[in-house]
């Protein structure tokens, strides 16, 4: 199993080829075997049909194993030809040119990574709390909105985004999106590119704060089972630095041990009088709480917080992710809510304000397609990419597998009553956060079908161990429901769903918490950088007293907005998730523009559709909603709007309007809403720089022809590694050539 | 596939995924293509070496 290593070395100095004959290659893929079409036949068949089952046949209710056969299915024939095509068109990577891993080898940062093994690591580092939440409160439209987004949009355009943001950042050493959109935009658009970046990491780190804050408050058992995720990540740290270091996956599995033990504790403690008066805290506390935790995990040394946290963490998506997959498999849940709801043509839904078109493609970011992920696409992996045909597997195939989890949050949040659903996600201001009010207002939406008793909501209250489950906005709690939901069908039966539920908390708590720590680390380095133009000093980045500056700067701008978010009287999450959402494809939208501008200087304009489409799509999605943010009449979508009738209200002496009881409350809104209309301003304009500069810098390439370049120098390459998953028969026996070069020895081997 | 071969290749990539032998590479560079020309970490320095390089040039998450 093990790669072969770059110390292999022939007696006589010769090696045999480093790259798979690009006509054999070409052959390879040409060969039809009777065999190989019937298996993509029976692959196409059986996609087609779930489809059918999903959005034609459709009685009372469709089971959930169409889902995971439509999607997976949409997968393989996306994988196998599109992203082909962009290889061979696109992107033409060359085996014989040495990866950054390669010629920068530092044994470090710079590192060869079997192919297999960096899918998964980079599967870790991309897939957050994002496609767990957004599929959630997307799923009031009914299922077959989101699904095709998801399903159709990441082999169109999310994956398409990864996996050209890896292979040009690859050819450029591993450098960042922020130093790309300089190299090819120029200053103003690199410029404006970078303070997207910024405001946009900004906005996504308190929305997934304000995700937590949801998610805990008033559940002792949570604030409990979360908290002591800290004690134990700072154990896992002092344990790998001082007693055993490098022992990773041991320190791990202890960590999962104890994390255990913290989920079975909290059900203990919440049952005590002590400990329901210790850790119940309400939002706003909560929200301080973790704004101070935020400031303090980032200027913390990351020995002792986030490395071990993110080791936690990556046993836990992984392992969670299978255990939820086959769970689905097994269970097979029934689903009954709606093909489309009435609220994508209304807009009036109770979870996120506006119809399908743009906002349904907005709620859905991550999963689909995930600006975000270009973050982590240039710089990081790119480092450690062994071959360039290896990209495709990587950066296609790994946003694959994170649209599968976004495809299995939205079957966990369908497969819960739809009444239960809405009582979870409608705002405590309509539902005035009681039972009772509950009831009325999920039973006076007239949905069909749904009829909630009070009986439902206490009960499923008591099942997952919670106080009460009304309002309980955000995503996550409705995820926990729908997975605890689905695993005590498999393991433990009713007994165990409150240990599911925390589970689930738990697990997507830990990796926003992560996010929130390493998004403040990376956007503080960004800041003290841009700082650093005026104050040389700051550019300085071990210098504490700088980094403490720019660390508080940071967190006070993203604590602020989850300070807004926590009171609104509006209700929060559903006034902000679309600047979420709205943030994050802004942020793809300028990697696909200086996507598309390398592609131009590399001068494949028959082939500029490829990431014309993906950007198109996601510039009008995110240009018309940020518009319709900004300039609609309707106070539930506009937030200038919205703005104006509050202000309006309270010149008319009144002292209560709509969900705001009091003036005070009145006043908080007109403030937020005008707050995140400017930021929804500033997103818009930043985007449209960046838009413009790229489209202009495409065509400056169309009159002048491909010349420029911006790639490092080929470097001739010394390694062999097969591409895909499975290594095709020619690369087998290439792989053999160079397992059968005598070793070099080497000493102190493990 | 054997089964000890089978628990041997799961080892292999969870470690590989953890990001465990991340020691055993670096041996294998300074060892393998330029034995003698840096000073070899010994495994506690690396690993220290390693957070600290984390701590100046942080990595970031995905949502």
């Amino acid at each position: 199993m093990p790669k072969t290593s770059a110390n292999t070395r022939a007696k006589d100095g010769k090696l045999p080829p480093v790259a798979v004959d690009p006509a054999i290659l070409e052959a390879e893929d040409r060969h039809w075997t009777p065999l190989k079409i019937a298996i993509w036949v029976a692959i196409a068949l059986l996609g087609g049909f779930s489809w059918t089952m999903l959005a034609v046949i459709r009685g009372e209710t469709v089971n959930a194993i169409w889902f995971v056969f439509a999607a997976v299915c949409t997968y393989f024939i996306g994988y196998r030809f599109y992203s082909k095509y962009i290889e061979k068109h696109l992107l033409k990577p060359d085996d014989t040119r040495a990866t950054p891993a390669e010629y920068k080898a530092d044994g470090k940062d710079y590192a060869a990574t079997d192919r297999r093994v960096l899918y998964g690591h980079h599967f870790a580092a991309i897939a957050g709390a994002g496609p767990l939440v957004g599929p959630v409160l997307a799923a009031q439209m009914g299922y077959l909105p989101g699904t095709i987004w998801i399903v159709v949009g990441v082999v169109l355009a999310g994956a398409v985004q990864d996996y050209l943001v890896m292979f040009f950042s690859m050819r450029r050493g591993g450098r960042s999106l922020g130093q790309m959109a300089r190299d090819e935009l120029g200053r103003v658009g690199g410029t404006a590119a970078i303070i997207a970046t910024l405001t946009i990491m900004v906005i996504i780190v308190a929305i997934l704060a304000l995700v937590v804050v949801n998610a805990l408050a008033e559940s002792p058992w949570g604030v409990f089972s979360v908290a002591m995720t800290i004690p134990i990540a700072l154990f896992m740290g002092c344990y790998l630095r001082f007693l055993r270091p490098g022992k990773v996956t041991e320190v791990s599995i202890i960590g999962f041990v104890l994390l255990l033990a913290a989920i079975i504790g909290g059900g203990a403690v919440a049952d005590t009088e002590w400990g329901v008066a210790l850790f119940t805290i309400d939002k706003v506390p909560l929200a301080i709480g973790i704004i101070i935790y935020g400031f303090v995990a980032a200027v913390l040394p990351v020995w002792l917080l986030l490395a071990p946290r993110d080791y936690l963490s990556t046993f836990m998506k992984i392992g969670t992710i299978l255990m939820l997959a086959l769970a689905i498999i097994i269970v097979r849940p029934e689903i009954s809510a709606p093909a489309v709801s009435e609220f994508a043509t209304t807009g009036a839904g109770p979870v996120v304000s506006g119809t399908l078109f743009p906002f349904l493609f907005v709620t859905i970011a991550c999963g689909a397609l995930s600006g975000f992920h270009a973050l982590i696409a240039s710089g990081t992996t790119p480092k450690l990419i062994e071959k360039e045909r290896q990209t495709r597997f990587i950066g296609y195939g790994g946003m694959l597998m994170e649209s599968f989890v976004a495809v299995m949050a939205l079957v966990a949040a369908l497969s819960i009553d739809r009444g239960i659903y809405f009582a979870m996600n409608a705002s405590a201001a309509a539902t005035g956060g009681t039972i009772e009010g509950a009831v009325a207002f999920v039973n006076g939406l007239g949905l069909s079908g749904v009829n909630l008793t009070p009986d439902m909501l206490a009960q499923t209250a008591n099942d997952v161990g919670e106080e009460s489950i009304v309002s309980r906005t955000g995503g996550a709690p409705t995820l926990a429901v729908g997975l605890a939901h689905i695993m005590q069908q498999v393991i433990g039966g009713s007994g165990l769903m409150a240990f599911w539920y925390h589970f689930a908390i738990m697990f997507e708590a830990l990796f926003i918490l992560t996010a929130v720590d390493a998004g403040t680390r990376v956007a503080r380095f960004m800041l003290q950088d841009s700082i650093g133009n005026f104050i040389p000093k700051f550019k300085n980045t071990s210098w504490r007293v700088g980094a403490w500056i720019a660390t508080a700067i940071m967190v006070a701008a993203w604590g602020a907005i989850l300070v807004m978010g926590v009171t609104d009287p509006l209700g929060g999450i559903n006034t902000l998730f679309p600047l979420f959402g709205i943030a994050n494809q802004l942020l793809a939208a300028i990697a696909l523009a200086v996507c598309m501008a390398i592609i131009a200087k590399r001068g494949y304009f028959r082939y500029l559709w490829v990431v014309a489409l993906p950007l198109g799509f996601a510039a009008v999605v995110t240009i018309s909603a940020s518009f319709l943010k900004i300039f609609s009449p309707v106070p539930a979508i506009g937030y200038f709007a919205q703005n104006a009738a509050f202000r309006q209200a309270l010149a008319d002496g009144e002292t209560s309007f709509g969900t705001a009881p009091t003036v005070e409350a009145m006043n908080a809104v007109v403030r937020n809403t005008m707050v995140q209309g400017i930021l929804s301003i500033l997103f818009v304009t930043l985007a449209i720089i960046v838009i413009v500069t790229a489209i202009i810098a495409t065509i400056r390439a169309a009159r002048r022809g491909s010349s420029e370049s911006s790639e490092d120098a080929a470097v001739p390459s010394k390694v062999f590694a097969p591409a895909g998953l499975i290594a095709t028969p020619a690369e087998r026996e290439l792989q053999a050539q160079w397992d059968a070069l005598p070793k070099t020895p080497r000493k102190g081997g493990h | 596939m054997g089964v000890v071969e089978m628990a041997r290749g799961i080892r292999w990539y969870v470690r590989g995924v953890m990001g465990e032998d991340a020691y055993e590479k670096y041996l294998a560079h300074v060892e393998g293509e330029h034995a003698g020309a840096v000073p070899v970490m010994t495994e506690r320095e690396f690993w220290r070496d390693r957070t600290d390089r984390q701590d100046a040039n942080p990595e970031g998450r995905c949502c």
